[in-house]
């Protein structure tokens, strides 16, 4: 028999009384799918334009970093908005694809191109082992178990000295060449995170309104109620966190490569409990929420530096405000401005 | 052999500091089902405050109550003026408003107090006390002495007076406890008041054989969780047998085996009770697995 396919579940819960046929079609996945991929197209041409924007390579980086930090939010927002499970652990697989990348070329001499396939590869098995004990937990066991695997990662990177260089870090991490052509400057590298970011969005798109996507927004709403309609909660969510482990393993191998240099701290589990925090403050389960997030991430530490001390006092503060004035996130402030706009426009046709 | 009993003693003062660290946590997932990120900040504050005070010269017994009361006092303020006004206070939104609540309280201890490592005299001296060929630090004493004494009190709090018995009913079920007259705001209050004493008081008393600073917190707070999921979440003698079991295990680990590996070694026990035993050593109930 045929697999029936499931309703879509519309993200916005916007309006939604009896939904009229041009509603209906424009709240199908796959043309919701095409939508956000022409959005993606126009959002990607005008980053391309920051290399002649920026004045110089710092700022440059910043924009390499964007795109890195996407990688990074954009997978734990596929695992924790839509598919409603907490992972603490994201900043560990992080780590994992940059030591996995930057000890296979140091060591052992493997080109560049090859380890970063090989993290993302390793980081996605890694999420599989520890996945296939840990997502049979649920809620504060599943945050707690994957904070633990995080931590034991964490442990691993500082103390296995002769292979990751310890607490030191691990340094002269070559960089990636593509075709014979060095990736070594910031404004080669930003070609190729732009690309890689850009593939991502895409194909998280696709992903959310293919029927795996859509199984896996409905075990985020309910376990029993998809189990009931032939989906397995237990294989859905196991692949979305190898999914999302994937993507930071490749964050991390573009972050080694372009960084040069890998050091413990980066990938401890304080860095995936702000990557939660980013994923809730870009817009818990909202396709454009990690946008925000990785803005946030990458451009709040900068501005704060002239805090110096107080940077991390002004942080904290922030993300106060926003989780007690915006519970949806920057994404759902959008939604809500665009519901009031058109609760506006319907209100002037009609007088 | 002595080695050994010593590493078990070591293990026995550092497990039961856990163990208070735990209970802290279990009293406040009780009331509210959150994690307390912050469970951790608030025991290197009250270390903190301690050593401040005793360094301005005020006699020890009034630092430790003034580090208590302090910490006690910062507790309540975050409850009353950020996780009331929480709309939906769903377990994670106050989740992560602890996350943001322990991030403000490390970078206010580390802008008012200072960023160096800060002390506090053993309770009774430093000299090592001689008991059969072993040589044991009198603050080790004291330690197991206190939690000793927190966990009875506690103890007897939940299971005997009013106050505690209404807490432990809004915990249950909060609807049922308000039509009774309870404020669940008020048990939530307490809670959080309760969870920070104990905490402050564990950071008091690990001081003298530790040091303690700003960033002591947060690792703390993990191996005191770590001691709560061990014992069973929720559960109050779980807490001191979670504790004490995850300090000798440390201790044994460390000692004998690699110290490099001593940290990683909290967490494997915690990734292993989960996946075997995910209620833990005491813990009893419904545990969400699928």
């Amino acid at each position: 028999m045929k697999p029936q396919p499931l309703p879509a579940v519309p993200d916005s819960k916007l309006g939604g009384t009896a939904p009229s046929a041009a509603r209906a079609a424009r709240f199908s996945p796959s043309a919701q799918s095409r939508q956000r991929i022409r959005f993606v197209g126009l959002a990607w041409l005008l980053f391309a334009a920051w290399p002649l924007v920026a004045g110089n390579d710092y700022i440059l980086s910043l924009g390499i970093f964007f795109f890195i930090n996407l990688l990074l939010i954009g997978g734990l927002n596929l695992v924790m908005g839509f598919g409603g499970q907490i992972s603490l652990c994201q900043a560990g697989f992080y780590g994992l694809g940059a030591y996995v990348s930057g000890v296979l070329a140091v060591k052992y001499g493997v080109p560049p191109l090859l380890g970063v396939l090989v993290a993302t590869a390793g980081a996605a098995l890694s999420a599989l082992c520890i996945g296939l004990p840990a997502l049979r937990l649920r809620g504060d066991y599943l945050a707690m178990a994957t904070l633990g695997f995080n931590a034991i990662l964490s442990v691993l990177f500082s103390e296995l000295v002769s292979l990751t260089g310890g607490p030191n870090g691990l340094a002269n991490i070559p960089p990636v060449s593509l075709a014979g052509f060095k990736l070594d400057i910031a404004s080669r590298f930003f070609w190729l995170a732009w690309g890689v970011s850009g593939l991502m969005m895409v194909m998280l798109s696709l992903l959310l309104s293919s029927r795996a996507g859509r199984a896996l927004r409905a075990v985020a709403g309910s376990e029993i109620a998809s189990g009931s309609m032939g989906i397995d909660p237990f294989r859905s969510k196991l692949a979305a966190f190898m999914f999302s482990a994937a993507c930071a393993g490749l964050a991390g191998a573009l972050y080694a490569h372009f960084n040069q240099y890998a050091s413990p701290e980066t990938f401890s589990f304080a860095t995936s409990v702000l990557l939660v925090v980013m994923v809730a403050l870009g817009g818990w389960g909202r396709y454009w929420g990690p946008l925000f997030g990785a803005v946030v991430f990458t451009a709040v530490p900068e501005l704060l530096r002239k805090f110096q001390d107080a940077e991390l006092l002004v942080f904290g503060a922030g993300m106060i405000v926003v989780l007690l004035y915006l519970p949806t996130g920057i994404a759902g402030f959008g939604t809500y401005l665009q519901a009031g706009l058109a609760r506006l426009r319907a209100s002037r046709r009609a007088s | 052999m002595e080695q050994v009993a010593n590493l078990l003693l070591s293990g026995l003062s550092s497990g039961s500091v856990y163990a208070l660290v735990a209970l802290g946590f279990n009293v406040i997932f009780k009331s509210t089902g959150a994690i307390n990120f912050a469970q951790g900040e608030w025991v290197m504050m009250g270390g903190m405050v301690a050593a401040t005070s005793y360094a301005a010269h005020w006699p020890l017994g009034l630092a430790i109550l003034c580090a208590v009361l302090a910490v006690v006092m910062v507790a309540l303020l975050s409850e009353r003026l950020i996780l009331r006004r929480i709309k939906k206070p769903t377990a994670l939104a106050v989740t992560l408003m602890m996350i943001a609540i322990a991030i403000c309280s490390k970078s206010l201890v580390m802008l008012l107090l200072g960023k160096n490592p800060a002390n506090l005299p053993g309770f009774s001296g430093s000299e090592p006390v001689l008991w059969f060929n072993l040589r044991i630090h009198p603050q080790t004493f004291w330690i197991v002495g206190i939690t000793c004494l927190v966990m009875l009190a506690t103890h007897w709090f939940f299971e005997r007076t009013v106050l505690g018995r209404a807490m432990r009913a809004v915990a249950a079920q909060p609807e049922a406890a308000a039509l009774c007259g309870i404020e669940p705001r008020m048990a939530m209050a307490l809670s959080f008041g309760l969870a920070a004493g104990v905490g402050a008081l564990a950071g008091t008393i690990i001081t003298p054989l530790t040091l303690t600073s700003f960033d002591h917190g947060t690792v703390l707070g993990f191996k005191g969780f770590s001691a709560a999921m061990l014992g069973g979440l929720g559960s109050l003698p779980g807490a001191l047998i979670g504790g004490v079991a995850l300090g000798t295990l440390e201790a044994l680990a460390g000692g004998l085996i690699s110290s490099h590996f001593k940290d990683a070694v909290a967490f494997v026990a915690l990734l292993l009770t989960l996946f075997l035993r995910p209620t833990g050593i005491l813990g009893r109930g419904a545990v969400e697995k699928v």
